[in-house]
C-alpha cells in the first residue's frame, strides 16, 4: 500500500530531521482541523488525571462556545459516595402525554429533526394484550390520551447493572459509573453502534447527521459525559439528566410528569422515594429474562 | 366556591416551582433527612374568599340544589350521589373544613379531609410514592397537595392533548 506524498519503494532510511518534519506536518494540520495534539495521542477521559480533566473540560467549553455563540458550561462532577440511582415508573398512572419526551429533549441537548432524538420512547400499548411489544406503537397520535383500552410506557436507557452495550464497545467509549448510571463518552465513540445492536431496549441513538440543535434552544448548563451537545457519527443515550441528579436535583422528566408517575432516588437509601415504592407496590422490570439488571423499575400503584 | 382548577396539568404551576426550586436544588445534597416544603394551594377563583364574607350565618343545613355556585355545582363529580357542600365545608365557618369528627381544618391541610376516605393513596402520598414532587432528590424538595393536582369538586384526572408524535425513520431525512 503506498501513502501519498511518500515514495512507496524502495523505502529510504527516515532520518530524524525528516521524522520530525513529518511529525510537525501531522500536528500543524490536526491543529488547523481544530483538534490538539493532545487529544489525538490522548486517553480515555476515565484515564486523565484531574489536571488533565481540567484541561479538557476548559477545551470543551471553548468550542462549545464557539460553536453556539454564547456560553456553555461543560462540568465533569463525579458520582457521590454511598449513591446507587433507581428509577421507577408508575403504569397504572402514565396517560402518554409525552410531556416527559420534550422536558428531556429540552434538557440534554439532542438533535432536533434531521435527525430527531428522543431518549424517552413512550409506547402505546393495548390493555387486552398487556406488556406485549410486538404490538407496541410508539407513533400514536390521538386528540386526546389516554385512549380507551390502552396503556402507555415509556421506555429509556434502564442503566442496567449488567449493560450488554458497555459489553460489547470495543473501545471502551461507554461505561457504568459508581453510581449505576451508564454513560458515553462522545470523544472516544468510534460510532461503530454495536452498543445499540446490543441493547434490548432501543435505548441508544446515533447522530447520523450533524446534530440540528438552535443555538437558542440549547441548555448551556452540561455535563462532559451527559448532555454536552455531541458531534455527528456518535452514540447517545440517557443518562438521568446526569448534569442535574448528581447535584441533587431530579430527572427533567421527572419534574415534568403531570401525573407523577415518575419516582426517582437513591437505591440505598430505604427512605426514598423509590425504594418506597418498591416496597409497596407490584414491581417489574422490562426483559427480565435477559439478565440485564435494568435499574429502572416499572410498578403498579393500584 | 372557592377552588378554581389549578392550571397545573398545563405546567403553569410546575414551571413556577420549578424555577423557584432551581436555587436550593443547585447545592449539593444534604446527608441529613430531606426537607420538604409544601407547595402553594391552588388560588381561590378571585374574590370569593373568605367565604364568610356573605356565609355570615350557618344556614340551611338541608342538602339541596344552591342558586349560587353554579360552575362547582355544574362540575361537581365526587361521589356526587352522596355527598353536598357541607360534608367538606364548614357550615359554622365556611372559611374552613372539617373532618368527619366535626375537627376543623384549614385549606392549607385539606389533605387531612382527602385522606379519611383515600387512606390508601394518603399512606403512598406521605411516602412519596403518590403524587410529585419537585426539587432534590436528596434534600430541599417541594410536594403537591392533593387539590394541587385534582379538583376537589371533580377529582378524575381530565383527559390531555399529547405532544407531538416522534417522527418516522423516513420522515427524517
Amino acid at each position: 500500500m503506498s501513502v501519498p506524498g511518500r515514495p512507496s519503494s524502495p523505502s529510504p532510511p527516515i532520518s530524524r530531521r525528516r521524522f520530525l518534519g513529518q511529525s510537525l506536518a501531522v500536528a500543524a494540520s490536526a491543529a488547523a482541523a481544530g483538534c490538539g495534539v493532545e487529544e489525538l495521542l490522548g486517553r480515555s477521559f476515565r484515564e486523565l488525571s484531574r489536571e488533565d480533566v481540567r484541561k479538557v473540560l476548559a477545551r470543551a467549553e471553548r468550542r462549545q462556545s464557539a460553536r453556539f455563540g454564547r456560553p456553555v458550561k461543560v462540568d465533569a462532577a463525579g458520582p457521590l459516595p454511598g449513591v446507587e440511582f433507581g428509577y421507577g415508573l408508575d403504569l397504572s398512572r402514565c396517560i402518554g402525554c409525552r410531556r416527559c419526551v420534550y422536558a428531556c429533549v429540552k434538557e440534554n441537548n439532542p438533535s432536533r429533526h434531521h435527525p430527531q432524538i428522543h431518549w424517552i420512547r413512550v409506547l402505546e400499548l393495548d390493555k387486552a394484550r398487556g406488556v406485549d411489544l410486538a404490538h407496541a406503537d410508539v407513533y400514536y397520535d390521538a386528540e386526546q390520551v389516554p385512549r380507551p383500552g390502552h396503556f402507555y410506557m415509556p421506555v429509556q436507557c434502564q442503566q442496567c447493572r449488567k449493560p450488554p452495550c458497555v459489553k460489547v464497545c470495543p473501545v471502551g467509549a461507554t461505561w457504568q459509573e459508581p453510581d449505576g448510571i451508564v454513560v458515553v463518552d462522545y470523544d472516544w465513540c468510534i460510532g461503530c453502534r454495536c452498543c445499540m445492536a446490543a441493547c434490548p431496549y432501543g435505548a441508544r441513538h446515533f447522530n447520523w447527521a450533524e446534530p440540528e440543535l438552535p443555538a437558542a434552544e440549547l441548555n448551556p448548563d452540561t455535563h462532559y459525559l451527559g448532555n454536552r451537545p455531541r458531534p455527528k457519527g456518535v452514540v447517545e443515550k440517557c443518562t438521568f439528566c446526569i448534569q442535574r441528579v448528581r447535584r441533587g436535583r431530579y430527572p427533567a422528566c421527572v419534574e415534568a410528569c403531570p401525573v407523577g408517575a415518575r419516582k426517582f432516588g437513591n437505591l440505598l437509601d430505604p427512605e426514598s422515594e423509590i425504594r418506597q415504592a418498591m416496597d409497596r407496590k407490584r414491581v417489574f422490570i422490562l426483559k427480565e429474562e435477559l439478565g440485564t439488571q435494568p435499574r429502572f423499575f416499572y410498578f403498579y400503584a393500584t | 366556591m372557592p377552588w378554581s382548577w389549578p392550571r397545573f396539568l398545563e405546567g403553569v404551576v410546575a414551571g413556577a416551582l420549578v424555577a423557584a426550586c432551581a436555587g436550593a436544588a443547585a447545592s449539593p445534597p444534604a446527608a441529613s433527612r430531606p426537607q420538604l416544603f409544601q407547595a402553594e394551594p391552588p388560588p381561590f377563583t378571585p374574590g370569593i374568599f373568605p367565604c364568610s364574607q356573605c356565609h355570615t350565618d350557618p344556614g340551611d343545613p338541608t342538602r339541596r340544589a344552591l342558586g349560587f355556585h353554579d360552575d362547582v355545582q355544574g362540575r361537581f363529580d365526587h361521589d356526587a350521589e352522596h355527598r353536598w357542600c357541607l360534608d367538606c365545608h364548614d357550615r359554622a365557618d365556611r372559611d374552613v373544613l372539617h373532618l368527619s369528627s366535626g375537627e376543623k381544618v384549614p385549606f392549607t391541610e385539606s389533605y387531612r379531609l382527602c385522606g379519611q376516605c383515600h387512606g390508601d393513596k394518603f399512606r403512598d402520598w406521605r411516602a412519596g410514592v403518590h403524587g410529585k414532587r419537585v426539587g432534590s432528590w436528596s434534600g430541599a424538595k417541594t410536594y403537591f397537595l392533593c387539590v394541587n393536582c385534582h379538583d376537589p369538586h371533580s377529582p378524575r384526572f381530565k383527559p390531555l392533548r399529547p405532544e407531538p408524535r416522534p417522527l418516522r425513520p423516513e420522515e427524517q431525512r
